[in-house]
């Protein structure tokens, strides 16, 4: 089982080196080709408007596309979540995939000085405390009817799933906590039925 | 709830890796530089270039050219304080700036001592020669470090000297044995601790990026190659013929830096550089990067 890492631009390394603490392989991918060889996608962190032009000017979209319409599946952390959103509300005209029926407002908490940390406990994933990181983060603001809110705060929906595509508006990859990533890995092998 | 940890700050460092930061002093040149794919904006008053041609004093900018840009792009807004100048860091963490760059680039404002980035909920980045620089600024709090080069030159020879140094010196501490190293750690007047880390992870405690100097794609993918996990790129882009296009080229060439066909092909046509200064013909009196240490 390979995951791959989109690695356009953002903090695709952080991703890595989780995964590859818990002994999974990994891949950058940056060409269709890459893709290809992935059976699940973690979109990262970054700059959405970054990734949207490399997407366009390197031609990967339908390449992303092909992979959601195979049913693998596919993480988005905060500017990835933005990516694979429906609608972005509060930027009406950038471009994202629609894998997910929510609508998002970008930096939806504020600017960095706003950027936050806090622990919730999280029930389906242990009874560990899980420690949040909250970074120029955005916000979902319409949940549509096929999709499962699995974690909120403070009243939004920040991990949300439909069918094999997970979102998080926070970033699981900037502490040591490896959860959120195992609780993927599951996703992908029982998409693979391992 | 806690807030400008040194997570959150380095946080915001490693979301715009393998991207760049244009320099912008207007909301025109901003809107370019986030059309064309930059991760974050620089608002200063005058590029580097610029700021060589006109002398006199360099101060941080009119929080009103700040604001502007704030208002109309979408992505991190960066802007530089003198160094020492935490009176000027004040007012851009007032007015919400993503992130302070103390730079030499401005004429500093104290003579023996960096800001106490500590005191800040703002991430800072810091320039750096040498990994003792750089370690003294993480030292003080900086989230970031970028190699200094020599600004407004266009000239990419003194960021490929300091990223080389960089990188040779932490090779060089994994030679040592522990009382050498805390000969080199009294040296370069940081802690033990800090240095322990250096050698633990073969890299600086906070990401590093370049800058100083950077002004076509093959720059780019030349420095990203030296092991810059980001770029910085001054004057470089709107002292261009076409700043639109070599600004889409540069964030292509970081992208893609080590695909030479890539950098090939965005490289073709770009049409006239910026004119540049050559490092070697500058007078000492003339340098930007030797302005602290």
């Amino acid at each position: 089982m390979i995951i791959g890492i989109l690695g356009l631009q953002g903090d695709f390394s952080a991703h890595k080196k989780i995964l590859e603490k818990l002994g999974t392989e990994t891949l950058i991918v940056r060409t269709a080709e890459d893709l290809e060889k992935c059976d699940g996608l973690i979109i990262p962190g970054g700059e959405s408007t970054t990734m949207n032009r490399l997407l366009d000017r390197y031609k990967l979209k339908p390449a992303v596309r092909k992979f959601h319409k195979k049913g693998k599946p596919i993480f988005g952390t905060c500017a990835g979540m933005i990516l694979i959103s429906k609608k972005i509300e509060s930027h009406p005209k950038q471009f994202s995939f629609n894998f997910i029926d929510i609508e998002v407002n970008r930096n939806a908490y504020g600017r960095q000085i706003d950027s936050f940390e806090e622990d919730i406990d999280i029930p389906f994933l242990g009874k560990k405390p899980y420690r949040l990181v909250f970074i120029r983060a955005p916000k979902i603001s319409k949940l549509g009817k096929g999709v499962e809110s699995l974690v909120k705060h403070n009243g939004d929906h920040i991990i949300v799933r439909q069918d094999n595509v997970l979102a998080g508006s926070f970033h699981p990859e900037m502490t040591a906590d490896t959860r959120m990533h195992e609780y993927f890995l599951k996703m992908t092998k029982e998409s693979l039925k391992i | 709830m806690v807030k400008g940890t040194l997570r959150l700050k380095v946080g915001l460092a490693e979301m715009l890796k393998g991207g760049v930061i244009m320099d912008v002093v207007n909301v025109k040149q901003a809107k370019i530089a986030e059309k064309s794919g930059a991760v974050s904006v620089m608002v200063l008053e005058r590029v580097p270039a610029d700021i060589r041609k006109a002398g006199g004093v360099s101060r941080m900018a009119d929080p009103k050219i700040i604001k502007a840009v704030m208002k109309e792009v979408s992505i991190p807004v960066m802007a530089k304080v003198r160094i020492g100048h935490f009176a000027e860091a004040q007012i851009l963490e007032h007015l919400g700036v993503d992130y302070i760059d103390e730079s030499e680039v401005l004429t500093p404002a104290d003579p023996d001592d960096h800001i106490d980035k500590y005191k800040f909920k703002t991430p800072f980045v810091c320039g750096a020669r040498n990994l003792g620089e750089a370690l003294r600024r993480v030292s003080e709090g900086a989230a970031l470090i970028r190699t200094k080069g020599e600004p407004g030159t266009g000239d990419i020879i003194e960021a490929v000297r300091h990223m080389k140094l960089i990188n040779s010196q932490i090779a060089y501490l994994k030679t040592l044995n522990a009382s050498q190293l805390r000969k080199e750690a009294d040296e370069m007047r940081v802690s033990n601790d800090v240095v322990k880390m250096v050698i633990k992870s073969g890299k600086i405690p906070v990401p590093n990026f370049a800058a100083g100097g950077i002004a076509t794609p093959a720059d780019a993918s030349l420095m990203m190659q030296l092991g810059a996990e980001s770029v910085f790129v001054g004057s470089g882009i709107f002292k261009s013929l076409n700043p639109l296009r070599r600004a889409r080229a540069v964030v292509d060439a970081v992208t893609y830096f080590d695909k030479a066909d890539v950098v090939s092909k965005v490289s073709t046509g770009l049409g006239e550089g910026m004119k540049g200064i050559d490092f070697a013909t500058m007078e000492q009196k003339d340098f930007m990067q030797t302005r602290s240490s």
